[in-house]
């Protein structure tokens, strides 16, 4: 299984979850039908026109219809966002395998689950809905509610023990590091380059390769590069994880995230920054290091509040191996290699668990708050969405490109304050996937469906699309796919002693051919080709056979011909052996040579020569001597 | 030649010809054949050479056969060429010594020639040497045309050009004798040697290899060029048939050449005779790729005489890659566009190159090519504005993923255009270029509308968008009503609006070159509409000039270079807001004047120093509210800024702002003394703020530029002051000798020596008393003249020889 993210855009149809009490949202009414039946308005709130579950959020799991989970054996991640699923599959479906990761993916995605349940748990909600699922009613609901999939699927967040759990059966891997699976296949993880520890994977066997493009970016961020060069020569390369806002460059998004933020500070509004604890954030502190003195404001605080944030902040420093080589050289000097370091220092950037506690003494206007969820229904954020909505000073500043920030804002509608929607996505657009596929010739290319055509509200984009030759393979949703290869040959090993026996004839020059007799071994997916156990030796001149002599027999083996019979010297050599009134006659797939007086017929073909008479045995072992005089034998 | 020059030139020609002593700078060499040029120009190359024998004995030193520099062989050749130019000295010299210079026993056949610079000190030489009938018989002679017809093919890209300016020159020599009286001639009257030139060419222009046909194209192309007599009609004559036979072959051979060629004969006295030249352009025209037609149309159309039919087939050349374009997006074929007879034309409208690369070069060319033809009065007529200004407004849309395309073209246009940054730059620059001409109002709401949207874009790189905002002025100017009218019209002010909301945040980029693109743009438009109310409501009601006083602050030295002018106009308009930063929320708030004197006096960089001059001097000129306040008060403390500035710009700036002080106290416009009581009250004035002690001080400064503008500023202030104008009493004479003592320390580089209080009446008496035009002319020779003179450079050249063993010495 190749990843197992979470879809959290189904926490979308749900009201947030606020960590102090809000009068404004606890007193939404409740959503009525049009003939004025009140039996939802328990679990279903109104706000502003739209329609949202008041409950507990919850989220869409992996498709677990179409494979048994259980039989899956192996799960390989690429990145921290591709396993937040991970605890619903451990422990739930009956999952026995082995999951495979980069030390940095399983920590900060520990991280991640954390702050997630953290966020979750520590605001429970005693209700929970239910009734809406129902088909039936649901098909009565107003979109986007109506349209929901798989409602009845959707689960409550997953419990820190589970999530350790499901940690716990984590296998630590490096990059290039080979990693047999049963024998079948090797599985290699490779810098992507897109977040710490995030790999892409080469799955080969001797006589194919596969790779997974998962995540990847070729940008200058803080992660270790993409290795590109490991990718050649695969039979498919299965694409996915590309950007998913094509049409915004990273950088003009961070210039525009800068340049939004110091106006709404120098105008005396705060700026919230609905983010996760690690990723970009890391880019985004470093950026605002060199942006904030050149802007003026150098006094202006920042805030990191997350239950992860400590960690998240600490973690980026020691995962020296893992990053970019600027900020590997810095650890030897020894220096912090990300720049938070000094910001922490000098007070610029403080970090809190929540806004409870240190962070109430603390906290000074305006300021910059980065905090989580993205989604707007979890988190601290949801308080200051709250506290500040009220006011145009302030300004929220969509960074992550996980949630459409309409859809996320919708709950908090009026809003006074501005939004301004940066999302910096800095995995592969499609200028550099087609230079990637290039570069890497894959002879074929496998991609969900999405990425074969131009994106619907822009189909005049030709050129947000993959381009690539033989065209790419797509798949969509629930659809089964046969890799366009097939394995033809499997590589077996020769014990050296048997390989000692051999004895090579060169047949051709550069061509060597010798006849193997052994015993071929098969276990675990190796064959090995053992010498065949020496036939017993008569031991007193009686013969007895005896069980554990249960072996093939070792006839001696007539000798193997090669090479062709040129037809002229042939008759020549008839002739001098005394026969005449020789024919020869040219078919389609050789020649045949009549012996008229012998009343034989020779049949040479390419790969088959017969000698025909009637039961003249003496003649026909002198023909075949002769026939046999044109070809070698080994 | 002078007699000092003289008596060195033995030792120079013995240290040239001696190879133990290489000349290590190849710029002397190069000096001196100026100078030798110079002599010869003035005066006889022959007596020269008999009054210095030692120049002849280094020629004939050159041609035994020795271990010589290729520098110095070269520079041989040469310098025998500038002597043989003279027919009588070309005579003294032919003897042996040209012959065995130029001939081919000389280096011709020396291992020598595998250096280009000694072929290219032999076509030099024969340059300089054929200006007379004996030069060309001497060419003739010594084969040495032959040479020049082989050299043409050089590997050397130098070699091989001046050998065909060589032939050239040659040629037009040859023909210009006898087509003298006879005015035109018939082919078989042309002398020897140009007939041999001119089948040569003809022998290239039928060749079958390409290098061999370009030759020949860039040689007639210099001809064509180059050399005005009537011969060149007769050439054209005898080569056209070739030319023309060149257009017909497929694929046609070295098309650049032949397009450079075509217009130099278009442009030459050819045509008047030859309309036939007109037909082979039209005939060029449709047999070239739109990609090499370009050059050829944009040529025809700058023409001043062209028939009409060709000028309109060229423009429709020029349009077609932009017709495409409009076509490409166009809802209905055949929609009215730039070519009404192409829009039909599926071949014509198919025409865009299939590579990217390709397609935007040939864009950017076509873009380049109208930009520079917009303002030339020849231009088409009637110019398609409309259209045109579609195609760029189109070829924007196409850049930034915006355009809807209509066909498959459209689609291909799309995905190579979009984010094609030299693409935007052309088109921006052409859509300022347009801003000259007026458009259908729908298609200037959609102009506007496609800058904003380029203001706005992150995506927009800083050059783009230091386009956009210049392309934006320009049509914000435009949009003036009426035209010249300072007011803007109200859909210009409904766009302003936007873009101070986009300057706003153009303002607080991360990147400084869009920073200072919007201070720019903000210091034009306030220059330009400062004054208009509209403009000035809505500019209050933004953060911009807030922002912009921010950034007075800012790291990058350009960008407070930008602010202080920025700031400065804004303060002169009486816009400024009273600048503070979430830094310094409750600090005390400055004035702008304080603002920037702090920038004057602390700023460790010279760009915004110099801002901060510029701007005080347009304040002083303009009489600014914070200067006519207390003018003097204004003055002294520039002035004692400036004066102790390191930069010297700074101070030039802080010598004119004296100037204009001058000018205001003692009035610029009259001519003549002042009145003597002005002028008393001028110079109490001028002494209060220490104006004498700095023009004083910059006379004797380091930097030329500043010592010239205090010469000009003292001298102004003297013819001012008439002798009959003195404020002095008759008989009572002021002290001047401390003036003159500091002025003596200070022109001994004792800088730091102060002057002291000054009596106006000493600063008259010095200033009469000194020598200030002497001063003005010395300063008015460059700084090097003294080094530059021929002994000097003689001099260096015998030095450098001489001490090479001490520097060989020193680099232990």
């Amino acid at each position: 299984m190749l990843d197992c993210g979470l879809d959290m855009t189904s926490t979308l149809n749900f009201l947030p979850l606020p960590l102090v009490q809000s009068p404004r949202l606890s007193n939404l009414p409740g959503w009525s039908l049009k003939d004025g039946n009140v039996f939802l308005d328990k679990e279903l709130k109104e706000c502003s026109g739209h329609v949202f579950v008041d409950s507990v959020p919850e989220f869409c799991l992996p498709e677990t219809e179409l494979i048994d989970l259980s039989t899956v054996d192996v799960i390989l991640i690429s990145n921290y966002h591709c396993m937040m699923a991970l605890p619903y599959i451990t422990e739930h479906t009956g999952f026995t395998g082995t999951v495979y990761a980069t030390e940095p993916t399983v920590q900060i995605g520990r991280l991640l689950m954390e702050e997630l349940v953290n966020f979750i748990e520590r605001v429970p909600k005693a209700q929970s809905a239910s009734l809406w699922k129902n088909k039936d009613i649901q098909r009565l609901l107003p979109s986007p509610l109506k349209d929901a999939v798989e409602v009845s699927t959707w689960r409550r967040c997953y419990t820190m023990q589970e999530v350790n759990s499901a940690l716990s059966k984590i296998q630590l891997v490096g990059y290039s590091q080979k990693i047999e699976l049963f024998g079948a296949v090797q599985v290699t993880p490779l810098s992507s380059g897109y977040a710490l520890g995030s790999s892409n994977w080469i799955i080969q066997s001797h006589y194919e390769k596969v790779s997974y493009v998962s995540g990847s970016s070729l940008l200058t961020t803080h992660p270790q590069p993409m290795d590109q060069a490991s990718l050649k020569n695969s039979d498919v390369l299965i694409l996915t994880g590309l950007t998913q806002i094509p049409t915004a460059n990273p950088d003009g998004m961070v210039g525009e995230f800068c340049s939004n933020l110091a106006l709404t500070v120098r105008n005396g509004g705060n700026v919230l920054v609905p983010c996760y604890p690690s990723g970009v954030i890391y880019d985004l502190l470093e950026c605002l290091y060199q942006y904030i003195d050149s802007a003026g404001l150098s006094s202006i605080p920042f805030y990191f509040i997350s239950p992860v944030a400590n960690s998240s902040l600490e973690f980026s420093q020691i995962f020296a191996e893992w990053l970019c080589h600027n900020k590997q050289t810095k650890v030897y000097l020894p220096e912090p290699p990300f720049p938070h370091a000094e910001l922490i220092q000098t007070n610029k950037l403080k970090h809190y668990p929540s806004i409870h506690g240190d962070f109430s003494n603390d906290f000074r206007q305006p300021c910059v708050v980065f905090t989580g969820h993205p989604s707007l229904r979890f988190g601290d954020v949801v308080h200051f969405m709250e506290l500040w909505g009220k006011s145009s000073l302030n300004t929220v500043i969509f960074t992550e490109p996980d949630f459409s920030y309409l859809e996320a804002l919708a709950p908090y509608q009026p809003l006074a304050m501005k939004c301004i929607y940066c999302p910096i996505d800095t995995r592969l657009n499609f200028i550099q996937v087609s230079k990637l596929l290039k570069e890497v010739q894959p002879l074929h290319v496998v991609c969900p469906e999405q990425y074969t055509q131009p994106p619907p509200a822009q189909s005049h984009r030709v050129d947000l699309m993959v381009d690539c030759q033989p065209p790419a393979m797509s798949y969509r949703r629930a659809e089964v796919l046969a890799l366009p290869f097939k394995r033809r040959y499997e590589k077996i090993e020769i014990m050296p002693e048997l390989a000692d026996s051999l004895v090579p004839m060169e047949i051709k020059p550069g061509i060597s051919l010798a006849t193997v007799s052994a015993v071929l071994h098969t276990k675990d997916n190796k064959h090995v080709l053992q010498p065949p156990p020496r036939p017993a030796q008569p031991t007193g001149g009686k013969k007895r056979k005896r069980a554990s002599d249960d072996i093939p027999d070792c006839k001696v083996l007539k000798p193997l011909l090669s090479g062709s019979i040129p037809v002229d010297q042939f008759v020549q050599t008839l002739e001098k052996h005394g026969f005449s009134d020789i024919k020869v006659e040219d078919t389609a797939k050789g020649h045949i040579v009549l012996l008229q007086e012998a009343e034989t017929l020779i049949q040479i073909e390419e790969d088959s020569t017969h000698i025909i008479c009637d039961d003249d045995e003496v003649l026909r072992v002198r023909l075949r001597d002769l026939v046999l005089k044109f070809l070698q034998k080994f | 030649m002078d007699p000092e020059c003289a008596r060195l030139l033995p030792a120079l020609c013995a240290v040239l010809a001696d190879p133990r002593q290489p000349v290590a700078d190849d710029t002397c060499l190069e000096k001196l054949l100026d100078w030798f040029k110079a002599v010869t120009e003035a005066g006889s190359s022959l007596l020269l050479l008999q009054e210095n024998p030692c120049l002849v004995e280094l020629l004939f030193h050159v041609l035994k056969p020795q271990d010589l520099s290729s520098r110095i062989l070269s520079f041989a050749l040469r310098l025998a060429g500038t002597f043989a130019a003279q027919e009588n000295c070309f005579q003294y010299l032919q003897g042996e010594l040209l012959p065995g210079l130029f001939g081919e026993h000389g280096p011709l056949g020396a291992a020598a020639w595998a250096a280009p610079t000694v072929r290219s000190g032999w076509i030099q030489g024969l340059r300089s040497l054929a200006q007379h009938p004996s030069a060309l018989l001497f060419l003739a002679d010594s084969g040495a045309v032959d040479t020049i017809f082989s050299l043409q093919g050089d590997p050397s890209l130098f070699v091989a050009s001046a050998a065909g300016q060589l032939l050239v020159h040659v040629l037009d020599l040859a023909m210009r004798g006898p087509a003298k009286g006879h005015g035109r001639l018939q082919a078989q009257d042309w002398p020897a040697c140009a007939q041999r030139i001119v089948c040569h060419l003809e022998d290239c222009l039928c060749s079958e290899a390409a290098p061999r046909v370009t030759q020949a194209l860039h040689v007639l192309t210099t001809a064509f060029g180059h050399c005005h007599g009537l011969w060149t009609q007769g050439l054209w004559v005898q080569l056209s048939p070739l030319v023309a036979r060149l257009l017909e072959k497929d694929p046609m051979p070295a098309p650049h050449a032949l397009v450079e060629l075509l217009l130099s004969v278009a442009r030459s006295s050819v045509p008047s005779s030859n309309p036939g030249l007109w037909e082979t352009a039209a005939q060029t025209l449709s047999r070239l790729s739109p990609m090499q037609a370009g050059p050829l149309a944009a040529g025809i159309l700058k023409l001043q005489d062209c028939p009409q039919a060709l000028r309109t087939q060229a423009f429709g050349v020029l349009l077609r890659p932009l017709a495409c374009v409009l076509e490409a997006t166009a809802q209905a074929p055949g929609t009215p566009g730039l070519l009404e007879g192409a829009a039909g034309d599926p071949m014509a409208v198919d025409m865009l190159p299939p590579s990217k690369s390709a397609c935007v070069g040939l864009l950017c060319s076509t873009l380049a090519h109208l930009e520079l033809l917009q303002p030339l009065p020849q231009r088409p007529s009637p110019w398609p504005q409309a259209p045109l200004l579609a195609a760029a407004v189109t070829i924007l849309r196409f850049c930034n993923g915006s355009a809807a395309p209509s066909s498959e073209v459209g689609g291909r246009l799309c995905a190579m255009l979009v984010g094609c940054v030299r693409v935007q730059r052309a088109a921006l620059d052409f859509l300022g270029v347009l801003s000259q001409g007026l458009g259908p109002r729908e298609l200037v709401t959609q102009v506007f509308a496609v800058l904003l949207e380029y203001l706005m874009s992150p995506d927009s790189s800083p050059t783009v968008l230091k386009k956009a905002f210049q392309a934006t002025l320009r049509w914000l100017l435009s949009s003036a009503v009426p035209p010249g009218c300072c007011d803007l019209e109200p859909r210009a002010q409904l766009v302003l609006r936007e873009l101070l909301a986009v300057l706003q945040k153009r303002l607080c980029s991360p990147c400084w070159e869009v920073r200072d693109s919007g201070l720019e743009f903000l210091t034009q438009m306030t220059r330009r509409w400062g004054g208009q109310a509209g403009f000035r409501q809505t500019l209050l009601a933004s953060e911009v000039p807030k922002l912009a006083s921010q950034l007075l602050q800012d790291p990058e030295s350009y960008v407070r270079a930008s602010a202080v002018a920025a700031a400065g106009q804004l303060s002169s308009q009486g816009l400024l807001a009273a600048p503070s930063s979430p830094e310094h929320p409750a600090g005390p708030q400055k004035t702008p004047l304080e603002e920037l004197l702090l920038v004057l006096t602390t700023d460790s960089e010279g760009f915004p120093r110099r801002a901060a001059m510029r701007v005080f001097t347009e304040w002083l000129r303009d009489g600014h509210m914070a200067v006519a306040e207390d003018r003097e008060r204004f003055m002294a403390r520039v002035l004692q800024a400036a004066s102790g500035d390191l930069d010297w710009e700074v101070r030039v700036q802080g010598l004119e702002l004296a100037l204009i002080f001058l000018q205001q106290l003692l009035g610029a416009r009259s001519p003549g003394a002042a009145p003597p009581g002005a002028l008393a009250q001028a110079l109490r004035a001028l002494c209060r703020v220490q104006l004498f002690e700095f023009a004083f001080r910059s006379l004797f400064d380091c930097d030329r530029p500043v010592a010239q503008k205090s010469c000009d500023l003292l001298l102004f202030l003297r013819a001012k002051a008439a002798p009959s104008s003195s404020p002095q009493e008759a008989g009572d004479s002021p002290d001047v000798a401390p003036v003159e003592a500091a002025l003596q320390r200070w022109r001994a580089g004792e800088q730091g020596q102060p002057l002291g209080e000054l009596a106006p009446e000493a600063v008259l008496a010095v200033l009469r008393s000194m020598d200030l035009e002497a001063l003005r002319d010395t300063l008015a020779e460059s700084s090097d003249h003294v080094e530059r003179s021929p002994q000097s450079l003689l001099q260096d050249v015998l030095a450098a020889v001489g001490v090479l063993g001490d520097n060989e010495a020193d680099c232990y």
